[in-house]
């Protein structure tokens, strides 16, 4: 089932939120052109990656050090959000960084937390099976989860645990206790080493640390190995269903119904498990345009905004600012990933506040020099031709007007407030308009 | 290195502090600060925002804020805190006095530390000397094996349960949000407060609006260029943009903004360049775990209308490798910090209003495992702290010989419904029933006196 309504801005539009990180000036109309077939092909099928932009820099000007410094790493992949001729395919990125979701708190080296992010980045719209297999032996994630902790004399099932509840099956699905401590069994082999001054490294498979007995998992028997741990885990009658519902959550607001349950579990199955034809069913799917708006993840917002107004990356105070409101990457709240169902609240509201202040803060006009219109309504009119015309209610756009007003205020009646008070509430309505709720949910 | 540290839930900030020096974001004009850098805010604040926001502060602080403040009556307060991922009970409480003990951690296993008056087998986690302090005077209630039958061994799915106070995966309330539900009123997003960088699950409501906070000092808002009276009208516009109906993503958006312009209201008292000031020491840490006790401290003391406040705990508790490192320092700070709050409750005279719950989603395996570590078990450990709580143990603990389940787990002796129960009739002066689904079926402890 496909959308078959008009396939015109508005849609194009969302479809560059929910497939990207939001239009760039013309973006959305000239996706409009391709129709919704050609646009979708357009996205999943994206050719060599153009960056479009300057290179990003700290506030001082300097490359980004993304290996090494604090925060670089963050303000590196939202450039790259920001920057790339291929949206979707970051995205897709974002979505296995949060269904894989590995923390650097746990791996301690942003080197291998960018690697991995590479591995979700060249494999995002591949074999799920393959991709499984290259998340299990990731340095990172082998760190995150303990799976070169686990060994044959010591069994660690963390890793065992996860890969059923969280990336294959889901909680209490397909899977006992018992097919835990079997399955820890089966992932044994995996081994590091430590050396002093570069950390955690010389990562692999070492079966003298393998467990080669007899395994029962999911009721087969057998000398079972992680491949086979892999194997098992995604040809489990759970699986299907649970990697389409999963996969449909981060496109689609509305509730997976049975019928496509049923159409996307047997497109996944009937195309060996790859990803891109279950995508790209989800991004032609009715009610992707039809039905309701979804909250933007901080980063979205934050790549979103930058987009929008073509403006490039010159601070990585990023990293933080978008750990305010909720979402730094690299750092997800725990293996499960982020609550998208939680993103706004009283403190990452205001977290949104302040990258608002960040994205504007380069083009806040100067009370002393700029000029702006004593009048309410081309105030209003200004500050969203700034902001390239976003379609808000007209509730919103009342409230600004009354914000305009009660700015404006009796400022008429003292020369310097007649002069500056329209060049602060210009500043204000750009403020305004970014963080409302028209801006937060697309 | 472990996948445990990804559970402390430690923010950005602190690592931006203990990483001070290695490419510490930038701080720009009017910018929040990082809490936990020791940078002062004042040096950061822009010429025109201090000229024009001091003027504009003055009166507010003198009209609103107190107002507020007046207005809030002296309900009793609960808080509670989260150990996330899983404390290992039998290391918080050790059992050293149970022949099996050893044999279970030969590793791990813990010498030393106060011996539990009311249980002679079991002794306070050495990091635990503020607690145990605590109990000696009385004010601790000690639950040394909580948890609920058949225990879910997932991290996501146990402390749902333990969030919304039932064995449900689809409730989508917390149990205190229901609380709230009953009790609150729409204009006060204080009464339901999650100091930290997100809500606390156990706070959703359906109804009446909760609050999240870094800390009653850190919920300022500015805008370049944008000062004086233009500033004060534009703040003051935040709550309109609530318009937008009809979409569920619209409403949610427009429903926090309208949330921030009350609560920002409420806060105006604490922001500025004073901070907060507490007649006790508190530790000091990069963890915002001591300062948002303390501002806890500090709003109670200023009247404002809390009645449940969340808070997780710093230190990583999901040990599956680095057990004994990891569990000495999270303990440490969160038991060494709520002495001090308790102290600083006793210090202000509002010790009788406040009772501190400490939970986590499960205990450990008994048998450690070969990385230095504790795979997930069942029954875990919690505690309840107050002048107010009775001072006693809650359910016993059941030994390792006979304690056990088929798969090497606690078993549960007291289950964490009944506390719920009693913390709601005891304490909160509700009906159960109303609150938690089943009441009925669980035995309630007596925690209040």
């Amino acid at each position: 089932m496909e959308f078959a309504g008009a396939f015109g801005v508005p849609e194009a539009e969302r479809l560059l939120w929910r497939a990207g990180f939001g239009p760039r000036k013309g973006e959305a109309e000239a996706l409009a052109k391709l129709g919704l077939a050609g646009a979708v092909h357009a996205l999943t099928n994206p050719g060599r990656e153009q960056l479009v932009g300057p290179a990003p820099t700290d506030e001082k000007g300097r490359p980004l050090a993304p290996y090494d410094a604090w925060g670089h790493d963050h303000t590196w992949w939202l450039d790259r959000m920001v920057r790339t001729s291929r949206p979707l395919v970051e995205r897709m990125a974002l979505v296995w960084h949060d269904w894989f979701a590995t923390s650097n708190d746990g791996v301690g080296s942003q080197r291998l937390m960018l690697q991995q992010n590479e591995l979700f980045r060249s494999h995002g719209l591949g074999s799920f099976q393959q991709l499984l297999l290259d998340v299990t032996k990731d340095p990172a994630m082998l760190l995150w989860l303990n799976g070169s902790d686990n060994s044959k004399w010591s069994p660690n099932e963390n890793y065992a645990r996860e890969m059923m509840e969280l990336f294959t099956l889901g909680a209490d699905h397909g899977y006992t206790e018992t097919d835990v401590r079997q399955q820890a069994r089966a992932l044994t082999g995996f081994r590091n080493d430590w050396r002093s001054g570069v950390g955690p490294t010389g990562f692999r498979y070492d079966p003298k640390y393998h467990d080669t007995g007899i395994k029962t998992i999911f009721a087969k028997r057998g000398a079972f190995t992680w491949k086979d741990s892999v194997r098992l885990a995604v040809t489990n009658a759970a699986h299907p269903a649970y990697f389409v519902e999963k996969l449909w959550s981060y496109f689609v607001g509305a509730p997976l119904d049975n019928a496509t349950r049923t159409r996307l579990t047997q497109l996944y199955l009937s195309n060996g498990k790859t990803v891109r034809p279950v995508v790209e069913a989800i991004l032609k799917h009715p009610a992707l345009y039809d039905g309701p708006r979804l909250v933007k993840s901080p980063v979205v917002y934050t790549a979103g905004l930058l987009r929008r107004l073509g403006a490039p990356i010159k601070t990585t105070a990023w990293a933080w600012l978008d750990g305010m409101a909720g979402q730094q990457l690299f750092y997800p709240p725990n293996v499960a990933g982020w609550d998208d169902n939680r993103w706004l609240d009283t403190a990452t509201w205001r977290g949104r506040w302040w990258i608002a202040q960040q994205v504007l803060s380069p083009f806040a006009l100067d009370p002393g020099k700029a000029t702006q219109p004593y009048d309410a309504v081309k105030l209003v009119d200004g500050a969203l031709a700034f902001w390239n015309r976003p379609q808000l209610t007209p509730a919103t756009t009342s409230a600004l007007v009354t914000f305009a007003k009660s700015a404006l205020g009796d400022a008429a009646s003292t020369s310097w407030k007649k002069k500056q008070y329209p060049v602060l509430a210009q500043n204000a309505l750009r403020h305004l308009i970014a963080v409302a709720p028209e801006l937060q949910a697309a | 290195m472990s996948c445990c540290d990804g559970f402390s839930r430690s923010q950005f900030l602190h690592r931006a502090a203990a990483e001070a020096g290695r490419g510490l974001p930038a701080i720009e004009p009017g910018m929040p600060l990082p809490a936990g850098t020791g940078l002062s805010r004042r040096k950061f604040l822009g010429t025109a925002f201090a000229v024009y926001g001091a003027a504009m502060l003055g009166p507010r602080i003198f009209g609103d804020g107190i107002a507020a403040a007046a207005s809030g009556p002296a309900q009793p307060v609960l808080v509670s805190i989260f150990l996330e991922g899983g404390a290992d009970a039998l290391s918080v409480l050790s059992p050293q006095g149970d022949p099996l003990y050893r044999k279970l951690r030969p590793k791990l296993g813990l010498t030393g530390g106060t011996a539990l008056g009311e249980d002679s087998r079991l002794y306070w986690h050495p990091a635990l000397g503020g607690l145990a302090q605590l109990y000696g005077e009385h004010k601790v209630n000690v639950m040394p094996a909580i948890g609920y039958t058949n225990a879910d061994q997932s991290h996501f799915t146990s402390r749902h349960y333990w969030e919304v106070g039932a064995t449900d995966t689809h409730l989508q309330t917390g149990w205190l949000g229901r609380y709230l539900d009953r009790v609150g009123t729409m204009d006060n997003p204080l009464q339901g407060l999650s100091l930290d960088s997100t809500l606390a699950p156990a706070l959703a409501t359906t109804k009446v609006p909760v609050a999240s906070i870094d800390g009653p000092d850190q919920y300022d808002f500015y805008s370049r260029n944008v000062w004086g009276e233009v500033e004060d009208r534009m703040l003051a516009a935040i709550g309109g943009l609530g318009g937008a109906k009809g979409d569920p993503a619209l409403a949610q958006a427009a429903n926090a903004a309208a949330q921030v312009d009350k609560l920002r209201n409420q806060l105006l008292p604490f922001q500025g360049d004073d901070g907060i000031k507490s007649p006790v020491p508190y530790p000091k840490s990069d963890d915002e775990f001591p300062k948002r006790l303390a501002g806890l401290a500090a709003m109670l003391a200023s009247g404002l209308p809390l009645r449940v406040v969340a808070l997780s705990a710093p230190g990583s508790y999901d040990t599956h490798s680095n057990q004994a490192a990891d569990l000495q320092q999270g303990l440490q700070l969160t038991s060494d910090s709520l002495l001090a709050f308790q102290r600083d409750l006793e210090a202000r005279g509002l010790a009788d209003r406040v009772l501190v719950h400490v939970w986590s989603e499960f205990g450990r395996r008994a048998a450690e495992n070969g990385s230095a570590g504790t795979d997930h078990g069942a029954a875990g450990v919690g505690f309840l702290i107050g002048t107010r709580a009775t001072g006693t143990l809650v359910g016993e603990f059941p030994g390792l010989q006979n304690g056990l389940d088929k798969d090497g787990n606690v078993t549960a002796t007291a289950d964490f419904r009944g506390v719920y129960s009693a913390l709601l009739e005891q304490w909160l002066d509700m009906d159960a029933g109303a609150v938690i689904p089943n009441a009925s079926a669980f035995a309630r402890p007596t925690l209040v006196r």
